[in-house]
């Protein structure tokens, strides 16, 4: 076994492992957090694959931004754990083996025989200076344009439905809204009044005998 | 690296669509608080302005631009000029409706209008990515649809099914395309075509593929054993967003198995076809018995769509080009008497009252015999009853399927439109000859609603008295590509 393939089969286990805890555990801030263990490993493998580029995405991405956010999210809601786990053994010898039947047949499909090293042949190494972030870029904004286009369309469709459904327009009186206008217009004399006291003078205290603590 | 700007020419109707769906959001914040119905006019006009487009660029012949992913042939801008026609009358009716229900607002139509975006992308997808993008534009718009009515706990419900039970389909759906984006190395529909027929991918890799393909799209079109959801959502879901997400989308759903499975995969037919005959067996069995038990009409047409479903299969499990015409007939035919039927809900329902429990049609004829007469029609026409056009629909599949030598096939067909004919003569019946429970007379909330109910419901009555220029129609845009 050369170094690299130990390298792999060390990030493949991670990532099974924690794969796996994501959806055992019962704390779901845990399970969470097992998910972005089992994101770094799969960013580790697609590195070792030569994708350096989306390996750090991955990272940047879904670990650095998505999963924040949705820890955020599972931390604020009130989630019943007890109902969650609710049917989960009454349903579990069914779960078992439609799961058990899906990775028999993964397996033979997608075992050796058909996608084995003298099936499809060793991968091109690339040279060092080989640049992914070029190889992903140009084709996005040249031949999947057209994708490119409908993908933004698709994000905004989700901002709208996100806008649309959760948007609760309050009468005008209940909350208060910035005038960043007024805001910036304001001037000194807005904000600042000048009032004239007269100076007070200091008394002298009479001496105390100061209470005990 | 050389790259040549494709041609934009061939998707002007999408590029327009999506100019005036995004015009239209933005300008819907500001002009819905003076002018209430812009936003809806200019919905309208925006499916006039699109079906210009389309008919003055009718594709003659295949164009296909942006490197392979986008096609443009006579098929798809038939296609796309009936899911326009058949939104208008979506979006006519659901005018009414929303401001009944008082949750009239801007996003319905802006939803409305990107989710015919992603139909329209869909039809011309010609590579994996863009059908899959189309799909997801079109079925989010849908999922936020549902659920866009918030104070009803009903549409929220089936908005969270519809969008838990999209998502599982669309990922066993793109599981399927990698498998045959790995079998076969390509991504675009005719290179995987000549790939397969040349008999360089793996034959195991490809049926693995083709499984969870077909699965994919049984889902996604409500055919048995993938159905589950179909009657929950329908029910549970505002009768507008009913209305839209049980035609149109049908028509779309359609166009990307005529791509997949008849222009991406010819070569794995054997697979395919095994499949879609369970499916479609199924489908139009349980379709016609369990409607037989329904008391609500949404969830009664929600089982009569799956029946429709199973018919729609066979002009495509025949796998011949006059098959797939045949199935192209149909699924046009169903939208058209979809808009009919939910329609028809649309125009008796009050506020508080939705109208769409099969009681609430006993004695509709003492009290709006036009209307009765009306919905008589539709239900003949789903029923499969000459000379409406409901039953040259069926003839076609099913002399298709005939054709290709599945006699079997055929017979299981017949007897399921007979049992599903009972539960359509049902509410025939409750509308003639039961006593109503409510005597007073009823008439659509507006005369543009009875306008379009009637035209749409006649329009079944005359397109069956004349239904060959359609079939023509059908079948020439198949022959040509």
């Amino acid at each position: 076994m050369t170094f690299e393939q130990f390298i792999f089969y060390v990030l493949g286990a991670l990532a099974i492992v924690s794969g796996l805890m994501v959806i055992t555990v019962k704390n779901p801030v845990k399970a969470a957090l097992w998910l972005v263990l089992a994101f770094i490993a799969t960013a580790g493998v697609w590195i070792m694959a030569q994708a350096e580029f989306l390996g750090l995405v991955l990272i940047l991405v879904y670990v650095g931004a998505v999963m924040v956010l949705f820890l955020f999210v599972v931390m604020m809601l009130d989630i019943n754990l007890a109902q969650l786990k609710e049917g989960f053994t009454r349903y579990l010898p069914l779960g078992a083996m439609a799961s058990v039947g899906i990775l028999a047949m993964m397996y033979m499909v997608l075992g050796p025989d058909h996608f084995g090293l003298e099936v499809t042949g060793a991968p091109v190494q690339q040279s060092a200076n080989f640049s992914n972030t070029k190889a992903i870029g140009v084709p996005l904004y040249t031949t999947h344009a057209y994708a490119f286009v409908l993908a933004a369309v698709l994000l905004l469709v989700g901002i709208v439905a996100a806008i649309a459904l959760t948007l609760r327009r309050r009468p005008p009186r209940e909350v208060l809204y910035q005038n960043i206008d007024q805001q910036v217009k304001t001037e000194k004399a807005d904000r600042l009044t000048m009032v004239k006291m007269e100076s007070v003078v200091e008394k002298e205290l009479p001496e105390k005998e100061e209470e005990s603590k | 690296m050389n790259f040549v700007i494709p041609a934009f020419a061939p998707a002007i109707p999408e590029m327009v669509l999506l100019a005036m769906a995004s015009f239209i959001l933005v300008a819907d914040t500001f002009w819905s608080k003076k002018y209430q119905f812009a936003t809806y006019y200019a919905t309208q006009l925006t499916m006039i302005v699109v079906a210009y487009f389309i008919m003055t660029s009718f594709a003659t012949a295949q164009v296909i631009t942006f490197d392979g992913s986008f096609v443009r042939d006579s098929f798809a801008d038939i296609l796309k000029l009936f899911i326009l026609l058949v939104s208008f009358g979506i979006f006519l009716f659901s005018k009414e409706y929303l401001l009944q229900q008082k949750f009239y607002s801007g996003e319905y139509f802006v939803l409305g209008l990107f989710g015919v975006l992603g139909m329209f992308v869909m039809v011309s997808a010609y590579n994996f990515i863009t059908l899959y993008l189309g799909l997801e534009i079109m079925s989010l718009s849908i999922y936020a649809m549902i659920a866009l009515r918030r104070d009803s706990s009903e549409a929220i419900e089936s908005g969270m099914k519809y969008f838990v039970l999209g998502a599982l389909a669309t990922g066993i759906l793109l599981y399927g395309f990698s498998m045959i984006y790995g079998a076969t190395g390509s991504i675009t529909f005719p290179e995987i075509a000549q790939i397969i027929d040349s008999g360089k991918a793996d034959p195991v890799v490809l049926s693995f593929g083709v499984v969870f393909v077909v699965i994919g799209l049984a889902f996604k079109l409500g055919a048995v054993p993938f159905h589950m959801w179909a009657p929950d959502v329908y029910h549970g879901s505002p009768t507008a967003v009913t209305l839209y997400l049980g035609t149109a989308p049908k028509i779309a759903a359609f166009a990307i198995i005529y791509r997949l499975l008849a222009e991406g995969m010819p070569g794995l037919v054997h697979d395919w076809q095994t499949l879609l005959i369970i499916l479609s067996v199924l489908s139009m069995v349980v379709g016609a018995i369990v409607a037989i038990v329904q008391e609500n009409l949404k969830r009664m047409l929600a089982y009569s769509g799956i029946g429709h479903a199973g018919f729609l299969l066979l002009g495509v499990l025949a796998a011949n080009p006059d098959g797939y015409a045949a199935s192209m007939f149909y699924i046009i035919v169903y939208a058209i008497t979809g808009v009919a039927g939910f329609g028809m809900i649309i125009a008796l329902a009050r506020t508080g009252n939705e109208f769409d429990k099969i009681a609430d049609f006993k004695g509709l004829n003492g009290r709006n015999p036009w209307l009765a007469f009306m919905m008589l029609i539709v239900m003949f026409s789903m029923a499969g009853i000459p000379p409406f056009i409901g039953f040259f629909a069926k003839v076609v599949v099913i002399e298709e399927v005939v054709k290709a030598g599945f006699v079997w096939i055929a017979i299981i067909a017949v007897v399921t439109a007979v049992i599903s004919a009972f539960y359509y003569l049902r509410v025939v019946k409750a509308m003639y000859f039961d006593k109503a429970e409510e005597t007073a007379p009823i008439a659509p909330v507006s005369s543009q609603l009875n306008w379009a109910v009637s035209l749409v419901s006649v329009a079944l009555l005359v397109l069956g008295l004349m239904p060959s220029s359609l079939i023509e129609l059908s079948y020439q845009s198949i022959g040509l590509n």
